[in-house]
């Protein structure tokens, strides 16, 4: 009787430990969070880094996302037409590449793109400099990391994150009018004329809104990562550590971009 | 020597910490004097890097105070911590030079970050650095095209930019050979001589450090020994400290010790 009572003992301590590091992990990013954002808005704000860094997340993006939008429109166009056709209805071929891009698969795909080019870049960059010790000089030069290196990417990825996703919803669009009008021969003003109708702005909010929260989370999720690089439980030492950390980053953004699709669809619907 | 008479620019007060189960500090006490250069020695793995990081208020300790120019380190709040640190300079171990910028931004941006200067006067400001520390002509290298001693000497140009009153050392010359040892050596002195430093260097380039030092402290089993004057140090009949220099600098010859029978009361 006594072992089980051992095993019991052993299974919740255990368990209270991983309770106890995850609401730490999340207390962590939470703080980290609130110290960016406020860093985000508290003077001096310097224009040069913020550019700099849209460059990287936003203008260096474009041509990917505007091959994958393309890709994503015609695609959506070709599975479009093969459904709507079965109950005639091809017309409606434009508003339905139109809502499921503005709407869906802009905003998840073109973030899901940019981590995987930008995220991960972010979080391998804050964790080299955790790593070599250059966050700790910047602390001991009294300049604030949070201002000097985090403030920037989070402006950049606010504003890059749906101007990107705009760009691959207009590549979907035209991508979708190559293969719909085209190819498949779907009538040049229904297809036009069916996503003016249907296109409402509440479509346009849902997707601004979805890229917006997603450009924050792909950076905070990166950035922290990176940041708190020392404190990862499985040792962040070395090329290895760097290694590990960007992936969880990558997947962890990943599916907290999913996650948080389905639950801006779910209010804002 | 004049040093009584200086003021005290850091003090550590019963400083304990510990990392898991094991204790690195137990009770450090240590008096780092204005304008004066304090070294700390003492076998690698001993804490020597973690009592530097107290003084930097990158580590908190457990318990114990952490006093600079009279305030408490580990009482501050993040704002404080960031005025304290703007009278630090600090060289790091592995250098900490930021790695994607190039020489010259590396030393400017403690001018850029925390002045209001312009471009023309951080640019003279930094070619002087630099030109104190040999480096003119090597702006715009990266770090990883440049030497081990260069490193160094850049770090140094980087925390002596803003003027510092106190300068961190942490094992200065780990890495190098003798004579970029002495170069770094001969540019610390000449940099303290022109700009009045107070400096803790921890090394254990012994004996060669001793020349430069006004003090020297030894740190054995999570506390530190001694903190006299090198010349203190070598003749001090304290066993653990006697067994340090005898270590790494062979038998020291005191006439007093050796032929005793010549001061014997007869």
């Amino acid at each position: 009787m006594m072992w089980l009572v051992q095993a019991l003992g052993r299974f919740f301590q255990k368990l209270g430990g991983e309770f106890l590091f995850y609401l730490e992990q999340a207390g962590r990013m939470g703080i980290f969070l609130a110290a960016c954002l406020l860093n985000v808005l508290r003077p001096p704000y310097k224009l040069g880094p913020i550019v700099r860094q849209i460059h990287f997340i936003g203008s260096r993006s474009t041509f990917v996302i505007l091959f994958t939008g393309s890709f994503t429109g015609m695609v959506l166009a070709l599975q479009g037409y093969y459904t709507l056709r079965k109950f005639g209805s091809e017309g409606l071929l434009g508003a339905a590449v139109a809502l499921s891009l503005i709407r869906e698969l802009g905003p998840v795909i073109a973030a899901l793109m940019v981590v995987g080019r930008a995220g991960s870049a972010i979080c391998a960059e804050i964790g080299i400099m955790r790593n070599s010790e250059q966050i700790d000089a910047l602390e001991c030069m009294a300049i604030d990391p949070y201002k000097y290196l985090m403030a920037p990417k989070f402006v950049a990825g606010i504003l890059s994150v749906p101007l990107l996703t705009a760009i691959f919803d207009m590549a979907g669009i035209v991508g979708g009018y190559l293969v719909g009008v085209a190819m498949l021969g779907v009538n040049k003003g229904a297809y036009f004329q069916q996503m003016y109708a249907s296109v409402v702005w509440n479509d346009v909010e849902m997707g601004l809104v979805k890229s917006l929260v997603f450009g924050l989370l792909i950076i905070w999720i990166g950035a922290s990562k990176g940041y708190f690089l020392h404190l990862e439980r499985s040792g962040g030492f070395g090329a290895e550590g760097v290694s590990r950390v960007t992936t969880d980053a990558v997947v962890l953004s990943s599916v907290a971009i999913l996650v948080w699709d389905y639950l801006l669809s779910a209010i804002m619907m | 020597m004049t040093q009584e008479k200086t003021k005290t620019a850091i003090e550590l007060i019963d400083v304990e910490r510990s990392f898991g189960k094991q204790q690195v500090l137990k009770k450090v006490n240590l008096v780092v004097h204005e304008g004066t250069t304090t070294v700390i020695v003492g076998p690698s793995g001993q804490g020597k890097s973690v009592i530097l990081k107290h003084m930097l208020g990158l580590l908190k300790p457990d318990s114990g105070q952490v006093l600079v120019y009279g305030r408490d380190l580990s009482r501050m709040n993040k704002r404080q911590l960031k005025e304290i640190r703007k009278d630090f300079g600090v060289l790091f171990q592995n250098v900490a030079l930021f790695d994607s910028m190039n020489v010259y931004d590396n030393v400017a941006l403690p001018l850029r970050e925390r002045t209001d200067a312009s471009e023309a006067v951080i640019r003279e400001n930094v070619e002087e650095k630099l030109s104190l520390m040999d480096l003119a002509g090597m702006e715009g290298k990266f770090p990883a095209q440049l030497s081990g001693g260069m490193k160094k000497r850049v770090g140094l140009a980087r925390a002596l930019v803003m003027k510092p009153r106190i300068v961190f050392f942490d094992e200065p010359t780990t890495g190098l050979d003798v004579s970029k040892s002495n170069e770094i050596y001969r540019l610390f002195h000449k940099t303290q001589k022109k700009l009045k430093y107070s400096a803790v260097i921890v090394s254990h380039d012994v004996p060669k450090i001793f020349k430069l030092a006004d003090y020297v402290a030894l740190i054995h089993d999570g506390r530190i020994l001694g903190n006299m004057s090198p010349e203190q140090f070598q003749l001090s009949d304290h066993p653990v400290i006697r067994a340090f220099v005898e270590e790494t600098m062979g038998p020291i010859y005191s006439s007093e010790r050796e032929e005793r029978f010549c001061y014997e009361e007869v």
